[in-house]
């Protein structure tokens, strides 16, 4: 077990490493001039030097590379072209943001997921499981933003009971715990929790209908258990599978809360990316990615050794 | 040796004719009969060819010009006479654009799972086929792309590399090679160890024979399915691409650019602006459940 740990703690490190040279190349690939946003094309060839020099841009790109890397490792993600300001001070306001959103999606999806599953999974082959496994395909199936936008258009336009843009009122950008802030969270989080209901729905529905037709189900039974007892070593056997997928959908909804994000004008990372990739804002493009990515990274890691922890089976293939 | 009691002539026929029925029912042949008896996948199959034919014959079945402004009708009611679907921001008529939007957001869509089921599959059989470091080097750099949650991956590379419509599929086709290779490869994998390739191998049969009579039939259909299912969140993902502005530019015709220059007109006509994600939406299930239906009629398991 510990030994499981310890070689996939370490396992972070390469992919770590990979994942900036990824996002390095990525963003370097890129087509045009990186001062372009900041240098009016009128800009004297002297001025256009300096400026070259100052961001570093007149290096090879492996010592670019390496220096990036040296701040990187320190927490300096550099100054946003655009907006002047350090891009980790960006990154402060948006990341807790766009977890609040990912949080309260997972959670509700979560939620929604197990019962729908677990009541398919037990009833499989009646209507009620079919009921079940339509919406969680219709889930999956969504397109999540245009779903954001029809709510809009029921709760906002038509009904005119909820917020349709924002975080709060007045263009907020800190989350504060108060009715209003709450009030501009259900529509996007609605939203962001199809998904991961219909992933968990499926899974929960596979595992249970898989445990139920293990012979040691019915050893419980013959033992004279009752039904909720038997129930408790069911939810026992299929938490460590629901909870590696609802760890990885919360990270696909940090990483990937950026359609939703757009539709709701929910001022995330999502929005940082947005500015960054129309402002062409290299520093603030690559801080994010990187974070995003990194926070993935982790969480894959948090989850891999949950689910040993919590299922002995796991560590000792 | 015992002798066993004498077939009496119903049995022996009961036995002949299974046996006939064994010899004529190839696997093809049942995995057809399966789908035929499959309604739901009947009816989807059914639907994704309307969406498809009607999409590739758009100017035949189409009234009006998809480009065609006329600012006095913009956002013209959804049953407006001439406008049977309203008419978009820019007074076009929706129903043609619809029609016509489907070629692209079809072709956006399916044309990066068509590129990563070639390459990532090609990954796949050589990293699982050859194991040792080869494997290594495929599956680790595959594992640093597996750090990326897949619409990051997509905004990220499409945002890199500027709007347009090669540069999403380019993105998409990335975010699509990963998951492919690591089905292949684990499946490549498990193929390998069988007696059967043991044999061939032990028969003097050269690697590349034992892939491509051995390996590839045995690989092909269970990542020909990972494939499909991949098709729907490809969909998806390619008109969220055009959605964020990072796909097709106007004023082409596609689902997800429409959505989003529509976006603006919620409050004037909402439900117009709507229909071009419910095209995405039906599309997109269409595939899942067919995929679903390939899946249990093909008995593959993933």
């Amino acid at each position: 077990m510990l030994n499981y740990i310890i070689r996939r703690v370490l396992y972070v490190i390469p992919i770590g490493l990979g994942v900036t040279v990824l996002v390095f190349a990525l963003v370097h690939m890129s087509p045009g001039d990186p001062l372009s946003a900041v240098v009016p094309p009128d800009a004297p060839e002297e001025m256009v030097q300096e400026l070259r020099k100052a961001y570093g841009f007149d290096k090879p790109l492996p010592i670019q590379y390496a220096t990036w890397l040296g701040r990187v490792l320190v927490g300096d993600l550099g100054v946003s072209v655009a907006r002047g300001r350090e891009v980790v001070d960006e990154l402060r306001i948006a990341v807790p943001n766009t977890f609040i959103l990912a949080a309260g999606g997972t959670l509700l999806g979560f939620t929604l997921g197990a019962i729908l599953g677990g009541i398919a999974g037990f009833f499989q082959g009646r209507w009620i499981d079919k009921l079940a496994t339509s919406i969680a395909i219709t889930g999956v199936s969504v397109p999540h933003y245009w779903l954001g936008l029809v709510l809009v258009i029921i709760f906002s336009v038509e009904m005119n009971v909820l917020p349709s843009i924002g975080m709060g009122p007045g263009g907020s950008t800190a989350w504060e715990w108060n009715a209003e802030h709450m009030r501009h969270l259900v529509l996007p989080v609605i939203t962001l929790s199809v998904i991961p209901m219909g992933l968990i729905t499926r899974t929960v529905r596979a595992t249970v209908a898989e445990i139920l037709n293990q012979e040691f189900v019915q050893a419980l039974h013959a033992k004279g258990l009752f039904q909720r007892q038997v129930l408790a070593h069911i939810v026992r056997n299929a938490a460590p599978t629901t909870l590696a997928v609802m760890g990885l959908q919360l990270g696909y909804l940090l990483g990937g809360s950026i359609l939703v994000e757009t539709v709701f004008q929910w001022p995330g990372t999502g929005s940082l990316l947005n500015s960054a990739i129309f402002e062409r804002d290299l520093p603030l493009l690559q801080g994010t990615i990187l974070v995003l990515a990194m926070f993935f990274v982790l969480l894959n890691l948090f989850v891999d050794i949950l689910q040993s922890a919590i299922d002995p089976r796991m560590s000792r293939r | 040796m015992t002798t066993a009691p004498a077939l009496d002539s119903k049995q022996q026929a009961a036995i002949d004719a299974a046996q006939v029925a064994v010899q004529s029912r190839g696997y093809w042949t049942t995995v057809a009969g399966r789908i035929r008896d499959d309604k739901v996948t009947m009816v989807c199959a059914f639907v994704l060819l309307l969406i498809v034919f009607s999409a590739m014959f758009s100017d035949l079945i189409a009234l009006a010009d998809p480009y065609k402004a006329n600012m006095l009708k913009r956002l013209a009611e959804i049953g407006a006479p001439g406008y049977p679907l309203g008419a978009d921001e820019m007074g076009r008529d929706m129903l043609t654009r619809l029609l016509y939007g489907g070629r692209l957001s079809l072709f956006m869509g399916i044309s990066p799972i068509v590129i990563a089921f070639v390459i990532g599959g090609a990954l796949g059989l050589v990293a699982g086929f050859l194991g040792g470091r080869i494997n290594m080097a495929i599956m680790r750099v595959m594992d640093v792309f597996y750090a990326f949650p897949s619409v990051l991956l997509a905004v990220a590379i499409s945002g890199a590399l500027g709007a347009g419509i090669g540069n999403a599929i380019v993105s998409l086709t990335l975010v699509f090679i990963p998951p492919i290779t690591r089905v292949t490869e684990s499946v490549t994998t498990q193929v390998r160890s069988l007696d059967y390739v043991e044999a061939a191998r032990a028969s003097g049969a050269r690697s590349l024979t034992i892939i491509r009579v051995h390996v590839l039939s045995n690989v092909l259909g269970p990542v020909f399915i990972y494939a499909t299912s991949l098709i729907s969140v490809s969909i998806i993902l390619a008109s969220g691409l055009s959605f964020l502005g990072l796909g097709t530019e106007p004023p082409e015709p596609e689902w997800g650019l429409m959505l989003n220059t529509l976006r603006q007109s919620i409050y004037v006509n909402p439900w117009v602006a709507a229909l071009p994600g419910a095209m995405i939406f039906f599309t997109s299930l269409t595939f899942n459940l067919l995929s679903d239906g390939l899946r249990s009629a093909m008995d593959v398991r993933l």
